[in-house]
């Protein structure tokens, strides 16, 4: 296998939590992203998927280091980002590029959509047609080139997507993380971005990160998927293998959690309710840091022993001490109470 | 092509009875400024919901489906708002009935779950205090007992320790128990009918999935009926006996959750449920988005809401506005509707 254009090694990104009045003390950290391993290869995409709160956004930032690095190392095709300086940081960006969430807060109300576009290429000094490099990326997000000259409030929330996926367009990058690309739009359009995405990866080849918490949406457009859990990944493999062979707790819960609308599957299917709420990463359980709330926790090691991140079969791994015997049937699950969940929070 | 047989179904609601708990009736809501021409959210909607069932309000954002819940439990402001039509509540119109008597109505016979749960509470009165008013309010208890009634629903609810979380603020609980408290107290007074709007959209999913059991537990406990407003056809798919479709401030179609996943009629319920993208499905099925935007819709009155972003579309529908007429097996207003073939495999591309 050649490199992976993007190679994640023991990324950590804690945030201090200050306190005091006058003196600024550090009374504790917000472990948003705390050990994490993470390979994308070249014209790939790697779908990331988890709850709110359990630090995908954070990570995402991390990789174009817009959230400090703590720890760890981010290499973008050969090169460490988490120790360049600002200029050769700067220079590097123009390749990694990012579309928000939220079209409407990510674009400047008095812009028009040319000098959106254009900005980018104005800060990075590249020359180019001003008129022919519009009508391209307009193009190739699929809006007519009247909307060059319109301001993103006048636009529906899809076309804003495409207004903000063109801006990530701009600078030609090779890797481009789309952070919750369609969360924010009504389900009619959510599958006219999902294709549009997909399209401009086949023709310009690019490399994906997709962040969502819709597993649905994360399994179609993704070729791997990472699953994380409060700071960490606890399982990585191809998304068909993953969402045929799911092997962490979590990812067995988070996938049985999801709607689908189908009566018939809806009424027949097992579903395995997870108790209690995700706990704080500013204090983590011990251990594994799903124990609290995992229907299968064993008495030993999962409460003082954190488990890496494994390979249990090719191209399958999973950070669970108890893989193997969950999968074979040897584990079962049991109720966790309440009680149980709250106590350990 | 001959039209599917009726046959009963299994419910999922408690009984299938024949009496008509909410009756509503040509529903219109239109909001106007004075010197500015009126919009018209709501239109001609109508449905029934009898005692113990569980209906389903679908829509996406700007299709009336709130307004139309505001509607019915009388919660519109008056100014510059027009309401038409009927709505029946055992019997009852509740449209012509005094505000103070409305009041009454609500929250011991009709309750409501709001999406978004730090808005709905009050953020500096503790939960306890917050469902002993309710309990209090609709019936005569003292102090003490209601503080019992509340820590039981609270438990009931799934919510651990109730005993100390009757004490805290709305701002120490997490977005699921906030949740979970809102249902408290919309149960607190045993309702026969509850308004859930959106109730798990603000959620994550494993939390939305316990919040969902825990609603579908209690209503089926207390024989309530249910209307479930929501734009997640999943979660309707594990919910509902019966579906409305709503589009642009109509009911466009309306049937029972099998008949509707099984063969969708409308366009639009087809074009959804064809563009989202599903995990029990193969990987790599083509979504087939429906073109255009929400935005996009002409006025009822000038054709169908949908012509503009439908694939079916014909001369007719941008002359003549289609009613809803009533089928063998649905309701549906569409003037070329999608085939009644279960099996629709090889229809058009």
């Amino acid at each position: 296998m050649s490199t992976p254009l993007v190679e994640v090694r023991g990324l950590k990104v804690h945030f201090p939590i200050r306190d005091g009045l006058l003196i600024n003390r550090t009374v504790g950290m917000v472990k948003a992203v705390d050990g994490v391993d993470l390979d994308i290869a070249e014209g790939k995409t790697l779908g990331l998927v988890g709850e709110s709160g359990c630090g995908k956004s954070t990570l995402g930032r991390a990789l174009l280091r817009l959230s400090p690095i703590t720890e760890g190392s981010v290499r973008f095709d050969g090169t460490d980002i988490a120790g360049l300086k600002r200029e050769q940081l700067r220079r590097i960006r123009q390749d990694m590029q990012m579309v928000f969430q939220d079209p409407l807060g990510s674009l400047n109300p008095r812009q028009s959509v040319e000098t959106i576009l254009t900005e980018p290429l104005r800060a990075h000094g590249i020359t180019y047609d001003k008129a022919t490099r519009v009508r391209e990326l307009l193009d190739q997000v699929g809006l007519p080139a009247s909307a060059a000259q319109k301001y993103p409030h006048e636009f529906s929330g899809g076309q804003r997507q495409r207004v903000g996926i063109a801006r990530a367009l701009a600078l030609e990058p090779r890797f481009v993380i789309a952070d919750e690309p369609v969360s924010a739009l009504d389900v009619s359009i959510q599958a006219q971005v999902l294709n549009l995405l997909e399209e401009i990866q086949q023709k310009l080849g690019l490399t994906y990160l997709v962040i969502a918490h819709d597993l649905a949406v994360v399994r179609h457009v993704s070729d791997d998927v990472a699953v994380m859990y409060l700071g960490g990944i606890v399982e990585q493999t191809g998304s068909d293998k993953l969402y045929a062979n799911p092997l962490h707790p979590y990812t067995r819960a988070l996938m049985s959690a999801v709607p689908v609308p189908d009566p018939t599957v809806e009424d027949t299917r097992e579903r395995i309710l997870l108790q209690g709420d995700l706990p704080s990463p500013a204090d983590p359980p011990t251990g594994c840091r799903f124990h609290t709330r995992c229907p299968f926790r064993q008495e030993t090691r999962c409460d003082t022993e954190r488990p890496e991140l494994r390979e249990v079969e090719p191209g399958h791994s999973v950070a669970c001490h108890w893989a193997e015997e969950i999968a074979s049937g040897k584990i079962t699950a049991h109720e966790v109470t309440p009680e149980e969940a709250a106590a350990a929070v | 092509m001959p039209e599917m047989t009726v046959q009963a179904e299994p419910t999922l609601g408690v009984g299938r009875r024949t009496d008509v708990l909410l009756s509503v009736r040509d529903l219109a809501v239109s909001f106007g400024l004075r010197g500015q021409k009126s919009v018209t959210a709501v239109d001609e909607v109508s449905f029934d919901i009898r005692p113990g069932q569980h209906v389903g309000l679908v829509g996406e954002s700007g299709s009336g489906k709130s307004v139309t819940a505001l509607a019915i439990m009388g919660l519109l402001p008056k100014r510059g708002v027009e309401v038409g039509g009927t709505v029946e509540y055992a019997g009852r119109d509740l449209r012509s009935l005094r505000e103070q008597d409305m009041a009454e109505l609500r929250g011991s016979d009709i309750a409501m779950v709001f999406q978004d749960p730090m808005s709905s509470l009050n953020p500096v009165v503790t939960i306890g205090i917050q469902l002993e008013e309710v309990i209090r309010r609709h019936e005569k208890v003292d102090k003490r007992e209601a503080r019992d009634r509340a820590e039981v629903l609270l438990r009931r609810v799934g919510i651990p320790d109730p005993g100390r979380r009757l004490g805290e603020y709305p701002h120490q609980l997490s977005g699921g128990m906030r949740q979970r408290v809102l249902i408290a107290i919309a149960l607190a007074c045993g309702p026969k009918l509850l308004i859930a709007d959106e109730p798990t959209t603000a959620l994550d999913v494993t939390i939305q999935a316990q919040v969902l059991e825990v609603l579908k537990e209690l209503v089926a406990e207390t024989d309530a009926a249910l209307l479930m407003i929501t734009h997640d056809l999943g979660v309707v798919a594990g919910l509902c006996d019966e579906v409305n479709v709503m589009y642009a401030g109509r009911i466009v179609e309306s049937t029972t959750r099998a008949r509707l996943f099984a063969a969708p009629r409308h366009p639009y319920t087809g074009g959804l449920l064809e563009s989202i993208p599903r995990l029990d499905k193969p990987r790599g099925t083509p979504l087939r988005p429906i073109p255009g935007s929400p935005t996009q819709t002409i006025p009822w009155t000038e054709g169908c809401a949908f012509a503009p972003r439908c694939r079916n579309k014909i001369d007719q529908c941008t002359e003549t506005s289609p009613a809803l007429e009533k089928l063998a097996d649905r309701k549906l207003r569409c003037f070329n509707p999608l085939p009644a073939e279960a099996d629709r495999n090889g229809v058009d591309e």
